[in-house]
């Protein structure tokens, strides 16, 4: 996973609650067995008209913020269905940080598996960002994870909570797997413990 | 354990599998279910192959295709590619990996989270996973079931465990009874209507009181099925002899001696008295009326009686576009009657409601009557052994006979990745749980109501008041 340090880049507004992950990404391109090559069929039916041309009114579809990097929405953003596929689909458009009042948790979690830095920070807040966003080529935000600050263009800095494990992960580009498993004992032991306790627990039989 | 803190459903399974709590308050959980379909674990097993990792306990584990599959004749396999690839390349990773698998001929086979219970694979007080949020559905059985992403399924295919933050507890404690020709689907339905879309948001909800206590476990499977619409990790119900009753003799589960013994521990999982909740909503059951979705949220819902939203009548600047632009997606018109929306398609099936129970409710309403012309109706049952049982009581006979489609088990038109989809425009009463923006085909417009209703729908070529019906 790549490490998330700090970033500085254009900043795209969103202003719409309830961003589903089916608007994300529909289920239409949810049949590749790869993780990359998402980025096209990002936002598909925000961003494309039936006919499959770019809407001008789409803000991924006109400069600077087709080479966005941070995206900021209002609230329950990334609600729905689990598909990993959202967050790749955003990081192969080559979004690293999205900002919002709150998050659906699965996709929450989906963030920091990928790389991407959620970030939660109150509707004042982000009503401001947002009109930071807006003003095109200065659209222009800082991250700076280590620090917990988004810098706003004027330099003012705004902190953000996040887990220090998450943030542990994300700095170091850390593989949660390689984490869990320096604890390999403590599972086998939990195994055979409730294996013990709990007898009535089937095996599934291979078929 | 006198002087014990009194604990709820959710923590008391939540304690039994920590397997290790880190220096920050993220767990190690230990997942005692692991259930994979076709879509969300291709990249997951190349993630395993490409580390040179193992499954840890592929008897933990059961995979099966759902999502992609036709619902029609199968024996000549699947026609188109892209889903053939991805139903090919699970099996070739089942086969790779040794993890037990229902193969698309097999009457076993169906949607991923129908088949779990009926088989007896998930019991109470387990930890369930799969890459697919509605495995909130088995909270019905007091199992902690939550949705997780892909890379999650990797994790939990490698290590057996989840590193996760403990949930918040919400209580929705519902009282009264059910009135007449209102059912489990109403039920939830309401309670999103009353909490909102992001009303459960961190937190894991058990359901409560009497009319909870009263649902058949189809009903209880609808309810905690629809908890991530509510924006909840999972959904509970403590597990009774309701529960207990419906496990008991089903293939996986325990017998005899072992059975009775688990029967004894799952009764100690109900929360105590007096247990904490971070949150507690009260609703009576009694008050509820056959609910309908209006928009293109699980949260804009209404009684089948009542009238469309006038988003003049909204205050906040936001909301108010962002109702209006739901209004023109849908092609309704502010202050119209729901009753009188003509629709083009009806879907009786998905994780929701494609159970047995399901497909009676709904032949109760079509039995001697007709879908209307210009209609298309279908019903997908949930699995094979759902198909069957139906088959067995005549059910497919009276929907057929009634002018419905009866077809191959699979999620099918509840997020459209097999040729069954809504054209641009087509208006369904679905079954399903989801009425998001194309979500059963682009540019196709969905109302989320219960079988019954979806039955009565598809007669009268409208969104209808099943009630006329009963
Ligand atoms: S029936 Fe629908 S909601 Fe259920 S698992 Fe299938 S696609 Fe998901």
């Amino acid at each position: 996973m790549e490490k998330f340090t700090t970033l500085t880049a254009i900043a795209a507004p969103l202003p719409l609650a309830n961003v589903d992950t089916d608007k994300i990404i529909p289920a239409r391109f949810l049949k590749t067995i790869r993780r990359s090559g998402l980025g096209v069929h990002l936002f598909d039916t925000l961003r494309y008209d039936v006919e499959g041309r770019e809407r001008a009114d789409f803000v991924l579809n006109r400069e600077p913020y087709r080479r966005a990097q941070i995206l900021i929405a209002h609230e329950n953003f990334g609600c729905g269905s689990s598909r990993e596929h959202a967050p790749w689909a955003l990081l192969d458009f080559g979004i690293r940080a999205v900002i919002a009042p709150d998050f659906a948790d699965i996709f929450y979690n989906n963030c920091f598996k990928n790389g991407i830095l959620p970030i939660r920070l109150p509707r004042a807040v982000i009503d401001t960002l947002i009109g930071d966003a807006s003003q095109g080529d200065n659209a222009r935000l800082t991250i700076d994870l280590a620090r917990q600050v988004v810098v706003r263009p004027n330099g003012e800095e705004i902190y953000f909570d996040i887990n220090p494990f998450r943030k542990h992960s994300l700095l170091n580009g850390l593989d949660d797997i390689g984490q869990t498993l320096r604890h390999e004992a403590r599972i086998t032991s939990f195994e055979e413990a409730r294996r013990a306790a709990q007898p009535w627990l089937p095996a599934i039989a291979p078929v | 354990m006198s002087g014990a803190k009194p604990r709820t459903l959710f923590d008391k399974i939540w304690d039994a599998h920590v397997v290790e709590r880190l220096p920050d308050g993220t767990c190690i959980l230990y997942i005692d279910r692991h259930l994979v379909h076709e879509v969300t674990s291709p990249q997951a097993f190349e993630g395993l192959r490409a580390a040179g990792r193992a499954v840890r306990r592929p008897e933990a584990t059961i995979a099966v295709v759902d999502h992609n599959v036709p619902t029609s004749d199968r024996r000549a396999g699947i026609s188109e590619e892209e889903s053939r690839i991805q139903v090919e390349t699970l099996e070739k990773n089942v086969a790779e990996f040794g993890v037990p698998y229902f193969p698309l001929l097999d009457e076993r086979q169906g949607i991923v989270h129908v088949i779990g219970p009926e088989q007896g694979i998930i019991l109470p007080g387990m930890t369930v996973v799969c890459g697919d949020s509605h495995t909130s559905t088995h909270g019905a059985l007091g199992a902690l079931a939550f949705g997780i992403g892909t890379s999650e399924v990797e994790h939990v295919l490698a290590t057996q465990t989840l590193l996760q933050q403990p949930a918040q507890n919400m209580l929705i404690e519902v009282s009264g009874r059910l009135p007449p020709g209102t059912t489990a689907k109403d039920l939830i339905l309401a309670i999103i209507g009353c909490i909102g879309t992001a009303g459960g948001t961190g937190h894991v909800i058990e359901y409560a009181g009497e009319a909870v206590r009263e649902l058949d476990m189809a009903g209880r499977m609808t309810v905690c099925n629809m908890s991530i619409e509510a924006g909840a990790r999972a959904g509970l119900i403590a597990p009774d002899e309701t529960t207990f009753t419906w496990i008991a003799g089903r293939p996986y589960a325990p017998r005899g001696e072992n059975f009775a013994r688990a029967c004894t521990y799952w009764r100690s999982l109900a929360s105590d008295p007096g247990a904490p909740f971070d949150k507690v909503v009260r609703l009576n059951a009694s008050e509820i009326a056959p609910m309908v979705t209006w928009g293109t949220s699980p949260e804009t819902v209404a009684p089948i009686t009542g009238a469309v939203p006038d988003p003049k009548a909204e205050p906040d600047g936001a909301k108010r576009a962002q109702l209006s632009r739901m209004l023109a997606y849908m092609g309704l018109a502010p202050g119209q009657k729901l009753a009188e929306v003509a629709i083009d398609v009806v879907f009786i099936g998905s994780c929701t409601n494609g159970r047995i129970e399901d497909i009676r409710a709904a032949a109760a309403i079509a039995k001697g009557r007709r879908v209307a012309a210009n209609v298309r109706a279908l019903v997908v049952p949930g699995s094979g052994l759902v198909k069957k049982q139906a088959e067995a009581e005549g059910l497919d006979r009276v929907l057929l006979d009634a002018g419905f489609e009866w077809r191959e088990p699979g999620c099918s038109m509840c997020l459209g990745m097999n040729p069954d989809k809504l054209a641009p425009g087509q208006r369904s009463a679905s079954t399903s749980n989801r009425n998001f923006e194309g979500r059963q085909g682009p540019g196709g417009r969905t109302h989320l109501v219960s079988p019954a209703m979806a039955a009565a729908a598809a007669i009268t070529g409208r969104l209808a008041d099943v009630r006329e019906f009963l």
